[in-house]
């Protein structure tokens, strides 16, 4: 069967599941929550392209480069809060986390 | 004559305004000075005026003097409606109104609150006046609530007495009662007739007869019976019938000349006053004569009976003065109004005397009100003895006194009556003969007679009282004998009321009684022969055998009749029906709606129960923050997730 | 058809890495999968023909993202210990979810999608296409303003993270080159008059 665009959104499907998985299976390691999502932008991008690849639009491909800056942005600034985290409370056990409790 | 009207109406309110808030200014002399001559105007132009309708033939004044409201089609107005009845009361209440101002000199000279007294009477003066003035209801109704009101405010006089501050709060609020009654009575002639107007509501009267309304569902009622009816029950609370009396033996809590002016002689009769002068209505409907009759019966009678059983001499003439009530408004009911009015002047003026009577004896036994501790005073004070004989001849009806020519009247007038009860208020007010000579000897021989039973030291200091507490008893001792022989035939039977009182032809009972009436001294040798004489001389008698040949009789019949006497004593338990279960059952409904209504159910589930709730409800959903991220993180990919197959199954 | 295979392939190893960074015990060993996932998905890309993204997912996200995750990791120091416990106990959870929505996106890309001819891959584009050339025709017309809001995002992020994370240590001796150079002379040089000495 030829590749459609079909396979590819399966795909990005299945990274995206994994990655959701991956959020609740681990609970001892923020890093491994952070890259997770890293992951999960990845599947997202993989959707952007498949579709603008096959409906002919670089609309898509330009969304996937701001993406790619926000992403970047982010898990920048997001690692600087796990290193002040972990400058505090001297572990990155995400059961550890739990100052927000009400 | 406009001006005379509202000299004699607004004369008692200046006085009585400039004595209350000025009394201090003025000292007592001033305040009993000036609302005497204030009273004392009222009373002379009263006369004239009546003179004037009576002797001159003035015509009848109906006017409006100021109008207070129009509002959409109801207009609240000032008016007077001066004819033969409206002059006739004047002339009683400012006569009588007059005596006691005089007397009050004397009964409260040591009291300090001398000018709020003479304010108050004046104020009541006033009250009255514009009571019996009105032509329209709108006045009666203010005029009613007034006299009410200043009656409040004399039984709590010495309102320092937890008895009297009782006493007054009852006749209050036993009046509201009657007033409810009444005010329904108002409102349904004015939802009928469209008018307060006594005389456009007199005209459209007979229009009414046909008309019925429906109170409960399925049940129709005569309107003109329905407002009829509705009106009485205002005037069984005024003037004291069964079951509203309860008030008026505790109001000798007040001075005894207010018991005289408004217990006895005017604002008790406003009742009556009323009645009769809506007698163009009473008269379109037999079943609220009929009511009225069987009211004023069973109050005559079994209110007397009351009177022999008590030891407080201003309670005797009280429960006397209700069953005299009775027999006026069994009159009434019989349709003999005129006879009803009679009486009702006559009565004012012997009931008036013996309760000055008894504040003089009060006074000189040094506010001794027992009548076991009385005794042999006639001795000591002849003035107060002989005005009480001509007082108590006149009530029992002893053929001459005035008493005699309207009870007696009164009794033939009924006995010829067809209206439904007739029979029965025949034989109630005729046996009530009896035990009215038997409760009034009853009160002048343990008084007056016998034993001197007081303390020496109260012994010592009897003496007959001044002259301005005697010098009223001679003034009402006179009408109380001789106004009965001259006025009985123009009143009666000579067309005295002409068109102030209507009567229908087949129910014209004192028309009949006329064609046998052969003027006064015929009434009297015909009244000697009658069975009510008799029964008065028997009562007499009575009295004499048991209270002073054989004193001690009274207390072994009373034991042997223990039940009964139970009943009397304790007032047929009026008095604890009402606290009981009337008084306690309202403040019952009021604490539980204090208690349970407001307090558990508006504060605490309502305003409290609210913010519990809520509270309640935070903590359960404060349990969701864990805190940990990946609860978060969880929870928004299953609701994704759950979202995402919702929006799936959908379609 | 080798482009079919080659998908396949390449399919399979980003998802092989995407379950080794799940359940990678090492967190360096996670943050490798990682990359591997990222270089693959570069190729990917590359068939899809958007060859720019491809080498700019190369170079900024594993040159520098994942980089910078390898510094953090490698700086921390993990109790590895602690970390392999509790690792199955929400798995069956996970997986239940995680399965739950690979249905239902497959449902809707699959049975949804019948109406689109999507199967079918459009034509290659000619040898001379410059995907590069294509962004930038675009971006810089199109999308100038959000271009320029991207550039300053990236500004305030690295403001942020720099503010975040900067440590002052107590004691340390900085130039301070402001209050060099607002130096007067009258704070530095005090001149006085004095007697001169004689000679003894």
């Amino acid at each position: 069967m030829s590749i459609g665009l079909t396979h590819y959104l399966l795909l990005s499907a299945i990274l995206f599941s994994i990655s959701v998985a991956g959020i609740f299976i681990n609970r001892k390691n923020v890093i491994v929550l952070l890259m997770c999502i890293e992951l999960m932008v990845l599947a997202v991008n993989f959707n952007f392209i498949a579709f603008s690849h096959y409906l002919g639009d670089l609309s898509g491909q330009i969304f996937v480069f701001f993406i790619l800056t926000v992403a970047a942005a982010e898990s920048a600034i997001g690692l600087a809060i796990l290193i002040l985290l972990f400058r505090n409370r001297s572990s990155i056990n995400v059961e550890d986390m739990d100052g927000m409790r009400g | 004559m406009e001006d005379i009207y509202l000299t004699i109406v607004l004369a008692p309110l200046l006085a009585a305004i400039v004595a209350g808030l000025f009394g201090r200014q003025i000292g007592r002399a001033g305040a009993h000075w000036l609302t005497i001559l204030a009273v004392a105007l009222s009373c002379g132009l009263s006369i004239y005026v009546l003179m004037g309708i009576v002797v001159d033939g003035d015509p009848v004044f109906n006017g409006t003097v100021y109008t207070w409201a129009d509002i959409d089609g109801l207009h609240m107005e000032v008016g007077f409606l001066i004819d033969r009845l409206s002059a006739l009361m004047m002339a009683v209440v400012s006569f009588i109104s007059l005596m006691v101002h005089i007397y009050t000199i004397g009964y409260m000279k040591d009291d300090p609150g001398y000018q709020r007294f003479f304010s108050y009477i004046s104020l009541f003066t006033f009250s009255m006046l514009m009571l019996v003035m009105s032509n329209n209801f709108v006045q009666l109704f203010f005029g009613w609530e007034a006299v009410g009101l200043v009656s409040y405010l004399l039984i709590g006089f010495w309102y320092k007495r937890p008895t009297a501050i009782f006493a007054n709060l009852k006749a209050f609020l036993v009046n509201r009662v009657g007033d409810f009654g009444f005010i329904l009575g108002i409102a349904g002639i004015y939802y009928y007739t469209g008018s307060m107007d006594y005389w456009q509501v007199f005209q459209q009267a007979p229009a009414l007869t046909s008309q019925t309304m429906q109170i409960f569902p399925g049940m129709d009622w005569q309107v003109l019976s329905v407002i009829c009816i509705c009106l009485f029950i205002g005037a069984m609370g005024k003037s004291a019938q069964v079951p509203l009396h309860v008030w008026l033996p505790d109001s000798m809590e007040g001075p005894t000349p207010i018991s005289a002016l408004i217990h006895a002689a005017t604002m008790v009769t406003a009742g009556i006053f009323m009645v009769a002068r809506m007698s163009p209505l009473f008269e379109l409907s037999t079943t609220a004569l009929g009511f009225v009759l069987v009211i004023g019966a069973l109050t005559a009678f079994f209110m007397g009976l009351l009177s022999i059983v008590q030891n407080d001499i201003k309670r005797v003439v009280a429960y006397s003065t209700i069953s005299q009530l009775g027999y006026m408004t069994v009159a009434l009911g019989a349709s003999a109004y005129a006879a009803g009015i009679f009486h009702l002047t006559t009565h004012a003026f012997f009931k008036a005397l013996l309760f000055l009577v008894a504040g003089s004896v009060i006074i000189a036994m040094h506010h001794e009100q027992d009548l076991r501790k009385m005794g042999g005073l006639r001795k000591y004070m002849p003035v107060t003895y002989w005005a009480a004989v001509v007082g108590s001849l006149a009530l029992i009806g002893f053929p001459g006194f005035s008493g005699f020519f309207s009870k007696d009247a009164l009794i033939e007038a009924v006995h010829l009556s067809q209206a439904p009860g007739a029979g029965l208020a025949y034989w109630a007010i005729l046996l009530s003969v009896f035990v009215t000579a038997l409760y009034t000897f009853r009160m002048l021989f343990l008084t007056f007679h016998g034993k001197e039973r007081m303390d020496r030291h109260t012994r010592e200091q009897l003496k007959e009282s001044p002259l301005v507490v005697t010098v009223p008893l001679v003034l009402l001792a006179i009408p109380s004998a001789m106004i009965g022989w001259y006025t009985i035939e123009p009143l009666l039977f000579g067309g005295f009321f002409g068109d102030s009182i209507r009567v229908l032809p087949a129910q014209d009972v004192l028309a009949r009684l006329g064609q046998d009436f052969h003027g006064p001294a015929a009434f009297v040798l015909h009244g000697i022969k009658g069975p009510a004489f008799w029964l008065a001389i028997g009562g007499v008698g009575t009295a004499w055998w048991v209270y002073l040949k054989n004193p001690g009789l009274s207390q072994k019949i009373a034991r042997r009749l223990k039940h009964p006497y139970e009943l009397l004593v304790n007032k047929y338990y009026f008095d604890d029906f009402n606290e009981k279960i009337i008084a306690a059952g309202g403040r019952g409904v009021g604490r539980f709606l204090w208690r349970i209504g407001d307090e558990k159910i508006i504060d605490g589930g309502l305003v409290n129960g609210t913010a519990n709730g809520i509270a309640w409800i935070a903590q359960r959903v404060r349990g969701i923050q864990t805190g940990y991220l990946y609860h978060y993180a969880f929870t928004m990919i299953f609701g994704f997730a759950v979202l995402a197959g919702w929006l799936l199954l959908r379609g | 058809m080798f482009q079919d295979i080659l998908f396949y392939w390449i399919a399979f190893v980003v998802v092989v890495a995407a379950l080794g960074v799940i359940s990678a015990r090492n967190p360096i060993h996670s943050v490798m999968f990682l990359v591997l996932a990222f270089v693959s998905s570069a190729v990917l890309w590359m068939l899809l023909e958007a060859e720019f993204l491809a080498i700019v997912l190369v170079l900024v996200y594993v040159g520098a993202v994942m980089v910078l995750f390898l510094f953090v990791v490698m700086m921390l120091d993990i109790n590895i210990q602690r970390l392999r416990e509790g690792l199955t106990r929400y798995a069956p959870l996970g997986i239940g979810v995680a399965l739950v929505v690979i249905l239902e996106i497959a449902h809707v890309v699959w049975f949804k999608a019948q109406g689109f001819s999507l199967g079918v891959a459009p034509e290659p584009a000619p040898a001379d296409y410059s995907n590069t050339e294509a962004l930038g025709a675009v971006l810089y017309t199109e999308y100038v303003y959000p271009l320029e809001l991207a550039a300053v995002l990236l500004l305030v992020a690295i403001i942020a993270a720099i503010a975040l994370t900067m440590r002052r240590r107590p004691g340390l001796k900085k130039q301070d080159i402001a209050k060099q150079i607002a130096v007067r002379a009258e704070d530095r040089v005090r001149l006085v008059k004095m007697k001169t000495e004689k000679d003894q």
